[in-house]
């Protein structure tokens, strides 16, 4: 008999039938991946188990243990002993992680809260999951990683026997992805079951006992992953077969446009720690230079510097053209020509409340329109032009951002920089938590930029697009260049070799900085 | 459709969907997406809508219990020269809610600005009106620039200067209640402008109302964008033209439309024009939205949010000579709660204390509400207690409305 069962779930919002007779089942001890697109539902599902979506404003039913339940609400079902972590993570920064992990549950006698036993309790639950953390810790110090453990330790606190994991990695180190996978696997030593629902297919191989992939709210297929491999899984996913998702780039490459030479930016929390420690790179015309490194490296700190956008103490040169120019402020960097598509679109790329077209030419906004009245007409004619290039799928340009998929919302962050009409544009994260389609789409806009001479500089943390797009890789570790690789040189190997810190390519590449 | 690749010098086709969704859905939507914006359009004033419907019942139940006096020409007269005040607030607020600040000095600065007017009015007309509009703007420069520089919150900056400023104007004032003596200071507050001029002024709103249609029609054709229906540009001419002659009209029966009236007019037609049509306004909304993301892509935030506040307090500076000039005398508590009914204007014309989110509009009819409720509730003698409680629970009332469809949506 399953742990859990769903059958025919089908929810509807208005317009929309985001599931549609989806089925899925999950056993005792057992893994099970959920994969599909960003929009395939797979949220939405988790929602429905999770009690997010009371009973009746779906249709199916779900069977805990063989019995059907009803949810009213998410207390119902963590009562059932269902978890469900959420990418946006729950827990209130300014309370500490045992306050946290025993929010609303707290021992207490007459009403007062026994503050020993919570956080002997907690210690004992951190223990368990081998986490070095003091409870008494405000979970605001912790990094994010850290924190999703925590939400962990707090489902295990209340005895969850299914957990649902969504996009856990997404913002984790490799070092606290190790963790976690240790943790799960002993999770599934003591019969906890758990949905994992992650786009990075290489983790749900690794870890997954089944996959089940969903597409435009329906189950396409559930298997052992042992019988699956990672293209007919992307296949399933986009409905299609996916040859190689890089497209082979022989970019014209002309002049220099873009230098940066000794850039150094001190961390603005703990004086005298350098962030970036003497950068220097430049860029050729139709050129996409990668930046690879490990989280930490300094890789956006080196972006945010030269864009005159870091909180830190700056210092180093930028030339664009051959000619030097001053960079205090972004408004600085885009009058040059440097456009930047920033990490986390939906807190440094758009304001989400506003409709596609005010995003699109936020920072084009004198050039499209004009400096002091802005002219609707021709900002639209530009947006719909910018819509088509990309295809954003969306009804109009006065569609509202924040109801567009990750993916959609990508290409209205880069329409915005290309709307700038840059001579060379950052990349940081571009295809971070959007699904294979949509990125196969964005990987195709950066060499058709490239080919039209758009200098790119390619900051990504998934090693597997830095190669595969860049005709030049730079590894930076702890905020400098430890190895600089041309695009057939460049390994996963030799580059995560520098990217550790332990290069042998660091003394040929850098030979004043590399090893001390 | 795939000729995309092989003919390199013919421009790209205008549409080249080669992934899915097929291209007969992005076809569709080039047609249909201007109806699409019309009906977008249609549900962000939903809540203007609403307001409207809150406002036509206020006003039919008033007319109903003073037995036609509420909307008779005198009454409506005063209803309109009673919010004036409030209405220029309440513009000026908008900007500085919008960039997801706030001003709590507003009524204080209201008092100290009318008082300085006041006291000055020996060293001429001109001196005297510039006086307080000049201590509006350097008091919102010196608030704003510690909000935008120094990085004070506005909400703390701003009730210091509510304590503040009061305190000065307690001090040159001594106190005491200083008559308004220029004829022509006074006639703001009180005075009409000739029916005829009015009139020709309605006149001049109708054929700028007409022109913008007109320019309108022609750019999106410039830009190969589709016009617009015929029978909609005449209702977009027709509706508000027969609004604005029936106002003027009925105000001209009580010989002319108000003086504070015309200002306010006036103030709210340039602020909606900055709102909607500049690229400050643009910013501002961005910036109220996502600092962050209006930061990196290029916004000075700091002189954006410094120039809101600037701009607050001229407007701050032209309410305090309307109130002063009305009640014929600066005393040094005017302008007390002021700040309050201009934010609440704000809040039950739909705008957002987050920042983001509020039109001029919908602020003016939020203002026009509350003054519909002082104005109906004083002719049917309610008490002041009463009318305190009423006003509280129309504002909670009008947010929670707000917050109920949204959630729905």
């Amino acid at each position: 008999m399953s742990l859990m069962e769903m059958r025919g779930i089908t929810k509807t919002f208005p317009g929309v039938r985001a599931l549609d007779g989806v089925s899925f089942d999950l056993r005792r001890g057992e893994l099970h991946a959920l994969v599909g697109e960003n929009g395939a539902g797979k949220s939405t599902l988790m929602k429905v188990l999770g009690g997010v979506y009371p009973h009746g404003s779906y249709g199916g039913e779900i069977l805990i243990d063989g019995e059907v339940r009803r949810f009213q609400s998410v207390r119902e079902a963590e009562a059932a002993g269902i978890a469900v972590i959420f990418q946006e993570l729950s827990l209130i920064k300014d309370l500490s992680i045992g306050e946290n992990i025993f929010m609303g549950r707290a021992p207490r006698r007459f009403g007062v809260i026994r503050w020993e036993e919570l956080y002997s309790r907690a210690q004992k639950l951190l223990d368990e999951l081998r986490l070095p953390l003091d409870p008494r810790t405000p979970v605001g110090q912790l990094g994010i990683g850290q924190q999703q453990l925590v939400e962990i330790a707090k489902a295990l606190s209340q005895e969850a026997r299914i957990l649902v994991l969504d996009e856990p990695t997404a913002a984790l180190t490799d070092a606290e992805v190790e963790t976690l996978f240790r943790i799960l696997t002993s999770l599934r030593k003591r019969g906890v079951g758990m949905v994992y629902i992650s786009h990075k297919l290489g983790e749900v191989f690794r870890m997954s006992d089944r996959i089940t992939v969903l597409r435009d709210g329906r189950t396409v297929g559930t298997e052992r992953t042992s019988e699956l491999d990672e293209a007919r899984v992307i296949a399933r996913m986009v409905g299609r077969e996916v040859g190689d998702i890089f497209p082979e780039a022989s970019h014209e490459r002309g002049a220099t446009v873009f230098e940066v030479r000794d850039m150094r930016v001190e961390d603005p929390n703990v004086r005298g720690k350098m962030l970036v420690d003497g950068v220097s790179f430049s860029v050729r015309k139709g050129e996409v230079l990668g930046v690879a490194g490990l989280m930490g490296a300094g890789r956006s700190d080196l972006l945010m510097a030269v864009f005159g956008a870091h909180v830190g103490r700056t210092s180093g040169e930028v030339y664009v053209e051959g000619e030097r120019v001053e960079i205090k402020r972004p408004s600085d960097a885009i009058r040059k020509g440097i456009g930047f598509v920033t990490e986390d679109r939906k807190r440094f790329g758009l304001v989400l409340e506003q409709t596609i077209l005010n995003n699109m030419t936020l920072a084009g906004l004198r050039r499209l329109s004009g400096q002091f009245f802005t002219n609707v007409e021709s900002e639209a004619a530009a947006g719909e032009r910018a819509m088509k290039d990309l295809h954003v799928k969306a009804n109009s340009v006065f569609t509202v951002a924040g109801t567009l998929s990750g993916g959609n919302q990508q290409k209205v962050v880069l329409a915005k920089w290309l709307l700038t009409n840059p001579k060379v544009l950052f990349l940081d994260e571009p295809t971070r938590g959007i699904d294979v389609g949509a990125k196969q789409e964005i990987y195709g806009h950066i060499n058709r930029l490239a080919g039209e001479g758009l200098a790119i500089v390619l900051v990504s943390s998934e090693l597997p697009e830095v190669l595969g797009l860049s005709d030049r890789v730079l590894v930076l570790h702890e905020g400098r260049v430890t190895g600089e690789f041309k695009r057939a040189e460049a390994t996963p190997e030799a580059v995560m070799a520098c990217a550790t810190g332990h290069g042998l390519r660091a003394v040929e590449a850098n030979p004043s900085g590399g090893r001390r | 459709m795939s000729h995309q690749g092989n003919e390199p010098a013919t421009d790209r086709p205008p549409v080249t969907a080669d992934v899915s969704p097929p291209d007969a859905v992005l076809e569709d939507v080039g047609t249909r997406q201007w109806r699409i914006a019309g009906l977008r359009l249609n549900a962000s004033s939903l809540r203007a809508y609403t307001m409207l419907f809150a406002l036509i019942a206020i006003w039919l139940f008033f007319q109903w219990a003073t037995e036609g006096i509420f909307l008779g020409p005198r009454n409506f007269s005063n209803l309109f020269k009673q919010m004036a005040v409030t209405g220029v607030l309440a513009v000026g607020m908008l900007l500085v809610i919008v960039a997801g600040q706030i001003d709590l000095s507003v009524g204080s600065v209201v008092g100290l600005a009318g008082g300085v007017a006041a006291m000055t009015q020996g060293w001429g007309l001109v001196p005297s009106l510039a006086s307080a509009i000049v201590i509006g703007i350097v008091i919102g420069a010196v608030q704003g620039g510690l909000v935008a520089y120094a990085n004070i919150p506005a909400f703390i900056v701003t009730l210091g200067g509510m304590l503040a400023w009061r305190g000065v104007i307690l001090r040159w004032s001594e106190g005491a209640t200083i008559p308004v003596r220029l004829p022509f200071f006074r006639s703001l507050g009180i005075d009409f402008v000739a029916p005829i001029i009015g009139l020709a002024l309605a006149v001049l709103a109708v054929a700028a109302l007409i022109w913008l249609t007109l320019r309108r029609a022609a750019l999106r054709r410039h830009h190969g964008l589709p016009a617009q229906g015929i029978p909609a540009s005449i209702a977009r001419v027709a509706v508000p033209a027969l609004l604005f002659f029936a106002f003027v009209y009925m105000m001209n029966t009580q010989g002319g439309v108000p003086i504070p009236v015309v200002v306010l007019l006036a103030v709210a037609l340039a602020g909606a024009f900055l709102t909607q049509n500049t690229t400050f306004g643009r910013y501002l909304y961005a910036i109220g939205g996502n600092p962050d993301a209006a930061r990196l892509s290029g916004i000075n935030l700091r002189r954006q949010i410094l120039l809101s506040f600037c701009l607050l307090g001229t407007l701050v500076g032209v309410a305090s000579l309307l109130h002063t000039a009305r009640v014929g005398s600066a005393s040094p508590d005017a302008g007390t709660w002021m700040e309050l009914d201009a934010i609440a204007a704000c809040v039950i014309g739909g705008t957002s204390l987050m920042g983001g989110r509020g039109t001029v509009v919908g602020a003016m009819l939020g203002a026009l509400i509350m003054a519909s409720l002082d104005n109906g509730m004083s002719l049917e003698n309610v008490q002041n207690s009463t009318q305190y409680i009423i006003k509280g629970v129309v504002l909670v009332a009008a947010v929670g409305f707000d917050m109920l469809g949204r959630r729905k949506g």
